[in-house]
Order: C-alpha cells, then sequence, then structure tokens
C-alpha cells in the first residue's frame, strides 16, 4: 500500500505504442503498467517482463491432485473398506486412472484460476486505481512512475516525443483497496 | 532480405537416403531367405513385417496430408509458411501406397491364410458372421480405392496449392475464391480420410490379424499413433531445412506450435490406449482380453510398457515446459522418439498377433523400416525441389509470417 505520483502518457495506436515502450525503457525511466483495451502479442517481451510462473504452480497443484486421488483411493480400498468387486485386486490401477485424471484436472484447473485471480489482484471489493477510463475502450495507457531522480518536464517531454497524445501527472494508491467501484469513494485526500 | 526458394538436395542427404534404401532392400532379401521361404510361422513373420512397416509408414506421410487438409478447414494460417514441407512429405504417399498396396495384395491374393484367417472361414461362425465385411473382393477394392484415394485428392491439393505460384499476388475477390475452392477439396479429403484410415482402413488391414477379436477404439487408436508420428515427421524436416538455411520465415513461434500438437496428440494417443486397454480389462470378457493376454503378460509385456513410456510419460514431462518446446534440439530427439515410440507399437500391434509365444525384433525389422526412410527421405527430398518453399501467394502467408504464439 503505498501511494506514488504518476506520469500517464496514453496513445491512440499501437503501433506508436510499440516503439515508445523500447524508447522509454531505454531511457531509463521506470514503467509501472501499460493498459491496452486488448492483448497486445509481444508487448509482455517489449516491456521486459519475466514469464510467468502461473503454469509451474499449474504442475504443482497437477500432481497434488494426482497424489490426493491415488492415495485417498487406495487407503479406502486396501486399509479403510477393502471390498472385493468382480475379483479385481484391492489396487485396480486402471479403475483408479479416470479418477486420478480428473482430480489432477480439476486441482491443477481450480488451483491456477485462483492464483491467477491472485496474481492480477482481482476479487470481489477489490479496488484498483484507473489511470484512464478509455484504457477499456480504445486507448494504449502507459505509465510511468515517478521516481526521486525523474525530472517530471522531461519525462512529459519525453512522452509527447515518443507519440502519447494525453499526458497528465496523477497521485494515486499503487496497489489494491477494498471498495466498490458503483461507489466512488475518496480514500485519500491529500497526494 | 532475399529468400531461398530453390530447395537443392545436399550429397549427403542423398547418400543418406540411398544407403537406408539399400539397406531395407537387402534387408527384405535376406528376411525372404531366412523367413519367407520358411514354415507358415517363418512366413507370417516375414509378412507381417513388411505389412506393419508399411502401413506405418504410409499412414505417417498420409497424415501430412490430413495436417493440410484439417488446417485448410479451420481457416489456420501458421502452417503457410512450412506449408511446402508438408506437401513433399505427403507424395511419399504414391510410392509408399503403391509398395503397401502390393503388400497387402499379395497377402490376400496369395492366400496367406495364416495371417488373415478371415481368408478361410471354414464352419467358424463368427468368422462367417462378418464375412460380409471381411472377404478378399471387398478387401481388394477398399484398398485400392483407399490408396487410390488419397494419392489423387492429395495431388489435387497439392495442384492447388502450385497454381498460383508462378503470378502476381492475388486480389481479394480471387483471394476468396481460392480459399473455397481449397476448403471444397480438402474437405473430400477429410471424409475419405475418415472413411478409410479413421474407420474402415484399420479394421481391414490390421485389426483383422485377430480376425475373432475387434475394438471399436482400434482405428482411432491407430490414427493417432500415426498423426502424432507425423507430426513428428514434418517437425524432423522443418528442422532440418532450417539447419541448412532455408525456411527463414520459419521460427520458433512455429515450431513450438508443433511441439504442442507432439504433445497434445501424444496424451491423445494415450487417452485411447488407454480406453482401450481399460474397457476391456474392467469387462474381463475371455474374448475380448485374448488380445491383451500374451502382450500385458506374456512375452511382450516389456515391450507393451515400454511403448507406454516412450510414447506417453517422456513426451508428457519433457514436452510440457514452453522452453522445450522451442529448442530445436529437444524438438529433434523428441520427434525421432515419439517415430520410433509409434512404430515400437505398430511392431506389438501387429507382431504380437502373429507370433503369440516369442518375441523377435532383429535387424529385419529395423531394416525394413530404415529403407521407408530411406524412401520418404528420397521422396520427400525430391519433392521439394520441385516448387518453391515458399508458398507465397496464398492469402493467409502474411499471417504465417508473423505468427506469434
Amino acid at each position: 500500500m503505498a501511494i506514488k505520483k504518476f506520469i500517464v502518457g496514453s496513445f491512440d495506436d499501437e503501433k506508436v505504442l510499440f516503439p515508445a515502450v523500447k524508447k522509454v525503457r531505454k531511457a531509463g525511466y521506470k514503467i509501472h503498467d501499460v493498459y491496452t483495451p486488448f492483448p497486445i502479442h509481444g508487448l509482455d517481451t517489449a516491456m521486459g517482463l519475466r514469464d510467468t510462473s502461473l503454469h509451474t504452480a499449474g504442475f504443482i497443484y497437477g500432481i497434488t491432485g494426482t497424489t490426493t486421488a491415488l492415495t485417498f483411493m487406495s487407503w479406502v480400498f486396501n486399509k479403510d473398506w477393502p471390498l472385493n468387486i468382480g475379483g479385481k485386486p484391492h489396487f485396480p490401477l486402471p479403475a483408479f486412472i479416470p479418477i486420478t485424471f480428473e482430480l489432477t484436472v480439476l486441482f491443477s484447473a481450480v488451483g491456477m484460476v485462483l492464483t491467477f485471480c491472485y496474481l492480477c489482484q482481482l476479487a470481489p471489493f477489490v479496488k484498483k486505481h484507473h489511470f484512464h477510463a478509455r484504457a477499456t475502450d480504445d486507448l494504449f495507457v502507459m505509465v510511468l512512475e515517478v521516481t526521486g531522480k525523474t525530472n517530471e518536464e522531461e519525462t512529459k517531454a519525453f512522452l509527447a516525443a515518443a507519440g502519447a497524445k494525453e499526458i497528465n501527472v496523477q497521485v494515486a494508491e499503487a496497489d489494491w483497496w477494498l471498495g466498490r467501484y458503483d461507489k466512488e469513494e475518496k480514500l485519500f485526500a491529500n497526494g | 532480405m532475399s529468400f531461398r526458394e530453390q530447395f537443392e538436395i545436399p550429397a549427403k542427404y542423398k547418400m543418406w537416403s540411398m544407403i537406408l534404401m539399400a539397406i531395407g532392400i537387402v534387408s527384405v532379401l535376406v528376411g525372404y531367405f531366412m523367413y519367407g521361404t520358411g514354415d507358415e510361422h517363418q512366413n507370417s513373420r516375414f509378412w507381417g513385417t513388411l505389412l506393419y512397416n508399411s502401413v506405418f509408414f504410409m499412414l505417417v506421410v498420409n497424415a501430412s496430408m490430413f495436417f493440410i487438409c484439417a488446417t485448410t478447414m479451420a481457416m489456420g494460417g501458421f502452417q503457410m509458411a512450412f506449408r511446402r514441407v508438408t506437401e513433399a512429405i505427403s507424395t511419399a504417399v504414391v510410392p509408399l501406397g503403391i509398395i503397401s498396396g502390393v503388400i497387402l495384395l499379395t497377402l490376400v491374393l496369395g492366400h496367406k491364410h495364416h495371417i488373415y484367417h478371415w481368408l478361410t472361414p471354414g464352419n467358424d461362425k463368427i468368422l462367417l458372421g462378418k464375412s460380409g465385411f471381411l472377404n478378399a473382393n471387398f478387401f481388394i477394392i477398399w484398398t485400392i480405392l483407399s490408396i487410390g484415394g488419397w494419392i489423387f485428392l492429395g495431388a489435387k491439393m497439392r495442384a492447388i496449392s502450385k497454381e498460383i505460384d508462378n503470378r502476381e499476388a492475388l486480389s481479394v475477390e480471387e483471394g476468396k475464391a481460392y480459399i473455397f475452392k481449397n476448403t471444397i477439396w480438402a474437405s473430400l479429403f477429410l471424409v475419405w480420410f475418415g472413411l478409410t484410415v479413421m474407420s474402415t482402413v484399420p479394421w481391414l488391414w490390421l485389426m483383422s490379424l485377430d480376425a475373432h477379436w475387434y475394438s471399436t477404439m482400434y482405428s482411432w487408436y491407430t490414427f493417432a499413433s500415426t498423426f502424432v508420428a507425423g507430426m513428428s515427421l514434418i517437425t524432423l524436416f522443418v528442422i532440418y531445412l532450417k539447419n541448412q538455411g532455408y525456411l527463414e520465415l520459419v521460427n520458433h513461434e512455429h515450431l513450438h506450435d508443433l511441439g504442442k500438437f507432439m504433445f497434445a496428440f501424444s496424451v491423445f494417443w494415450t487417452y485411447l490406449w488407454f480406453s482401450q486397454y481399460m474397457l476391456i480389462w474392467y469387462a474381463n470378457i475371455p474374448e475380448e482380453t485374448v488380445y491383451f493376454k500374451h502382450r500385458v503378460q506374456g512375452p511382450y509385456r516389456g515391450i507393451f510398457f515400454l511403448n507406454l513410456i516412450v510414447n506417453f510419460i517422456a513426451p508428457l514431462l519433457i514436452l510440457m515446459r514452453r522452453s522445450s518446446k522451442r529448442n530445436y534440439t529437444l524438438l529433434v530427439f523428441m520427434a525421432a522418439l515419439i517415430i520410433c515410440g509409434h512404430w515400437l507399437d505398430f511392431y506389438q500391434m501387429v507382431i504380437a498377433t502373429l507370433s503369440k509365444e516369442h518375441v523377435e525384433l532383429n535387424f529385419f525389422d529395423f531394416g525394413v523400416a530404415a529403407g521407408f526412410v530411406g524412401l520418404i527421405m528420397w521422396s520427400t527430398g525430391n519433392a521439394l525441389t520441385k516448387r518453391s518453399l515458399i508458398a507465397k501467394n496464398h492469402p493467409f502467408f502474411k499471417e504465417s509470417i508473423i505468427h506469434h504464439t
């Protein structure tokens, strides 16, 4: 939870945005995030974001599901309540496979969805600051963080030169807070 | 930037394809004198080896044309950068189709009833009940029609692809008409493919070795096996050409998608393998378990489970990571492994039925397989030289260049 100062540049064309992102990074400015109306191929690489570890998490959830299914079923059929079903062995692996498969899929799917929501800070009543309302419509919004070394005027001029159509400075909460989007609340009076 | 559009066969490539084909011919000859002239058991070992090798490699190269048609129907664009490679592989259907057609017809016309028991049903009620489908006439006609259909429709698809090569770019209307024409012929191929490879042909050629036994999963299983091996073969050729400095427009994004195909269809194959096995294991009815008896509990146990490790566990764990699908060396290794694995799968599908007591996997199997590999190399290499490596006028070509996974 921290209130920070941001310089927000809005672009109206992704062809302008891409070189702008590269220039801004090369010049050493700190990109807070880029908000776009739709997913743009290659933007993550251009921004220098690392690969997500969501799939690694998914793999771990998956093998947790596999282990849960196999241990639970073998415990039930060998230890807790052994039954003779059609003369099959007490550890009938082929019969366990469909359930094991399904629990693997269930664990990894549910786990990945929840992890994804956590990483993106998506949940009911979680609110984040919107830098530009049109970022969900037709504008590509690049947000730079103002650090101690940043010269605001110079940065604004740099963004304008890179092709930004609208540039402004905002002071906002960088993280999330509890709230609702339909009820505008002024959380912080000063910035 | 200029592109190398014209493939020239490297001398080394040509030499290796010749050597492999020579090995194949020598193996067939040696095999004939070792097995072919012997008793019924020896004889069926000889013909069985020819049968599974020729059918396997023909279905693998035919899977390439299936890939072209399926992506055409799906309006797919990513494969256009290496479209000519898939086309070249599918030309190998012509020589391989002729060879396997000759082998299959020899089996039936030569009354090899120790291979195809249904040729002489006698008083066997089950075989007589199936004789409407399993009879020599139907087998001959359907085999010729199947192979002829693949060759004809495949040639048509390749001709359509070639006809826009030497002209200026298509206009929008021409492009639409062109896509429509492609769609029509691709759908015809797919319908024929569905009627043959995905249903009747594996029943006739392979499943009828166990004429009393049947499995409803069998054709899908065969298809999955050859399709994943076919995708691996495409990957191998694409990476080979890239290493030789061709296919400048293909990059790791395309290879990533080919790797995904190898990964996904290995899992699909396992799904069918398991569905076939589990239902029979569960019901435990003698006339169904007869197929698995000598495979799971008999001498083929090792090969049977090796098959599962090579074709399922290895691709699942190795190809799961994104970085491994973008690593050319690892992809080459996995593609070769998958092709060998599914070849082994075909081996146990055919030979385990013909020779239930002894496992024999020796120079003869490997030699014949090498011959077919050489033939595929030779025929694909020749086809690659015949036309530009870049299908530059295809409406989806740009989509393929900017493809991003």
